[in-house]
């Protein structure tokens, strides 16, 4: 099985609840930080790193000794990665989406490939939780390619926890398609709703089952429980705003480790999911 | 004419609060909101929407199950497996690289343009906003992003404005870089916590990769002292400006209920003092 969290809003627990919820299952589950751009699920699960790879997109390199300045591999790039100006032709690989148009459509076979540094991807282990994630290199801006090798790396014969970025756009999308839950957490203000519904609308694209976690679920107002209500989304967990936790989270505690009463309320919200996903 | 983009790396640290706290004290300024994909600034400023424009995106190809003999070229070119078996595109696969489109030996694939938002011009209390709602599950962010930051430039030079303050998206990827382009400075805002850390430190080194001078603020400093006094620190050391430290307050939270910045809902409060003194610093670092 796989849950993806998700939440739309930044900063309102996602990787708190990922983090726990593995760590509580226990046995046979593995974690895949799809938040590439900004990963945090290591911060909290120290994992012992086994395998690091670097990952990198094909973009073309033109031979220009062999280029006739037909100009077929600018007319058929939509991302304006590769351009011919007068008598020079010019790629902007940071442009490119690694279409393979412009090796296809080149007559003289002037061009081949060659890579672009994505990012990497660290694969390892703690106590038994196998762990995953991406790291975007700083300086490029696309995620999903990277996301897409991270979720390479699930297993179906495991259960699978995706920490997925915040948003609704393709790097969203990308992390938490085809999950079979998409757990969203939301915390009770004006900006937690707006942006709630939003999540909301994105999951029902993909048609996958869900349900709220509702965290500093004292804080703010009770709207997004009437919207919880109205739109029959049911409410799988609420998180106390508490001092504790906070400062845990801050020093990169886990909330099971630091107050293990945690641990079955983690363990019911599973029991929860299996159940919803059950019923199908 | 200026232009301070507010950004975090982390997600939820606090950047719409703080826009709309400036929105507060900035004179002659127009408002920006470049967080297309989850945009909540509306949601303080109540803007009156003065002009709605289309925002069209990229194209997505569409197979004419008339015209098409079922040959599979498009399936074995198409890098994405947007073409199902039976030669129909999954619009969320498709990456509208138009390659199947140029290769069709019998032209059967359209190539509509897509529209993938909507973009506003409106007025507020505290003056102009240009900001943009980008479809559900849509590509091409950064575009978008780069387009209201070009309005409210235009708008901000009709006007003869003197800054626009830019509410910023989280993470380091193509929204952020194209947020940050150009900007005259990023404030980032970040928190005391382990990921507060080391999210600011991934976007203060895209800010540096871009030449963008960058300043800091530590939102919810006592939630954590220790922390913040380390990503002081390392701001310090990579030549980042250190503004100041907002304290921990409900009243922030308290303020977003009731639809109003800080200084509307309680000036005196702690956290709104403290704002104005990174906004003093802001106005003479800027």
């Amino acid at each position: 099985m796989i849950i993806s969290i998700a939440s739309g809003k930044g900063g309102t627990g996602k990787t708190t609840v990922a983090t726990n919820l593995a760590v509580s299952v226990g046995s046979n589950v593995q974690i895949l930080d799809c938040d590439v751009e900004e990963p945090n699920a290591h911060l909290f699960l120290d994992p012992v790193i086994s395998e690091t790879e670097r990952i990198t997109t094909p973009v073309p390199e033109v031979d220009e000794k062999k280029c006739t300045l037909c100009g077929k591999c600018a007319e058929i790039c939509q991302f304006k990665a590769i351009i011919v100006i007068a008598e020079t032709i010019l790629t902007f690989p940071e442009m490119c989406h690694s279409c393979g148009g412009c090796l296809e459509v080149c007559p003289v076979n002037a061009i081949s490939e060659k890579g672009r540094e994505l990012g990497v991807i660290e694969r390892g282990n703690r106590n038994g939780l196998e762990f995953i994630h991406g790291r975007l290199r700083v300086g490029e801006a696309m995620s999903p390619p990277l996301i897409r090798k991270v979720r390479s790396f699930t297993n179906p014969e495991m259960l699978t926890i995706i920490d997925a970025p915040p948003g609704t756009s393709c790097p969203v999308i990308t992390s938490m398609k085809g999950s079979d839950f998409v757990l969203l957490v939301t915390e009770p203000t004006p900006f937690g709703l707006h942006d709630l519904m939003l999540a909301v609308e994105a999951v029902k694209v993909l048609g996958i089952a869900h349900g709220l976690v509702i965290n500093r679920s004292d804080i703010g107002d009770r709207q997004v429980y009437d919207y919880a209500q109205k739109e029959a989304i049911p409410v799988l967990m609420e998180i106390p705003f508490s001092r504790n936790i906070a400062e845990a989270y801050s020093r990169g505690e886990l909330i099971v480790d630091a107050m293990p009463v945690w641990r079955e309320m983690f363990l019911k919200l599973y029991t929860r999911i299996n159940q919803i996903v059950a019923r199908g | 004419m200026k232009e301070l983009v507010i950004i975090s790396g982390k997600g939820g640290t606090g950047k719409t609060s703080l826009v709309a706290a400036f929105a507060s004290l900035a004179e002659k300024k127009v408002l920006c909101d470049a967080d297309v994909d989850a945009a909540d600034l509306h949601l303080i400023m109540n803007p009156d929407l003065k002009h709605r424009n289309d925002f069209q995106g990229g194209s997505k190809a569409i197979i004419n199950k008339q015209l098409c003999t079922a040959c599979g070229l498009c399936r074995d070119l198409c890098k994405w497996n947007a073409i199902s078996h039976d030669f129909s595109v999954n619009s969320l696969d498709c990456e509208g690289c138009g390659v199947c489109v140029y290769f069709c030996p019998e032209k059967a694939i359209d190539f509509p343009v897509q529209i993938c938002g909507q973009w506003f011009i409106s007025n507020t209390r505290f003056g102009p906003m240009v900001h943009a709602r980008l479809g559900i599950a849509e590509e091409n962010s950064g575009r978008l992003v780069t387009l209201v930051r070009q309005q409210a430039k235009g708008l901000a030079e009709k006007n003869g404005a003197e800054l626009i303050i830019t509410d910023g998206p989280p993470g380091v990827g193509c929204p952020v870089i194209a947020s940050i382009g150009g900007a005259s400075a990023v404030l980032i805002v970040t928190e005391p916590t382990v990921s507060g850390d080391h999210d600011m430190e991934r976007v203060a080194q895209l800010a540096g990769h871009f030449k963008v001078p960058a300043m800091v603020c530590i939102n919810k400093f006592d939630l954590n002292p220790e922390q913040g006094i380390k990503i002081e620190q390392f701001s310090r050391d990579m030549g980042l400006t250190v503004l100041g430290r907002i304290p921990f307050d409900p009243v922030v939270t308290k303020a977003m209920v009731q639809g109003l910045t800080i200084f509307e809902y309680d000036k005196k409060s702690q956290s709104a003092q403290a704002i104005e003194n990174i906004w003093g610093q802001v106005v003479a670092g800027i």
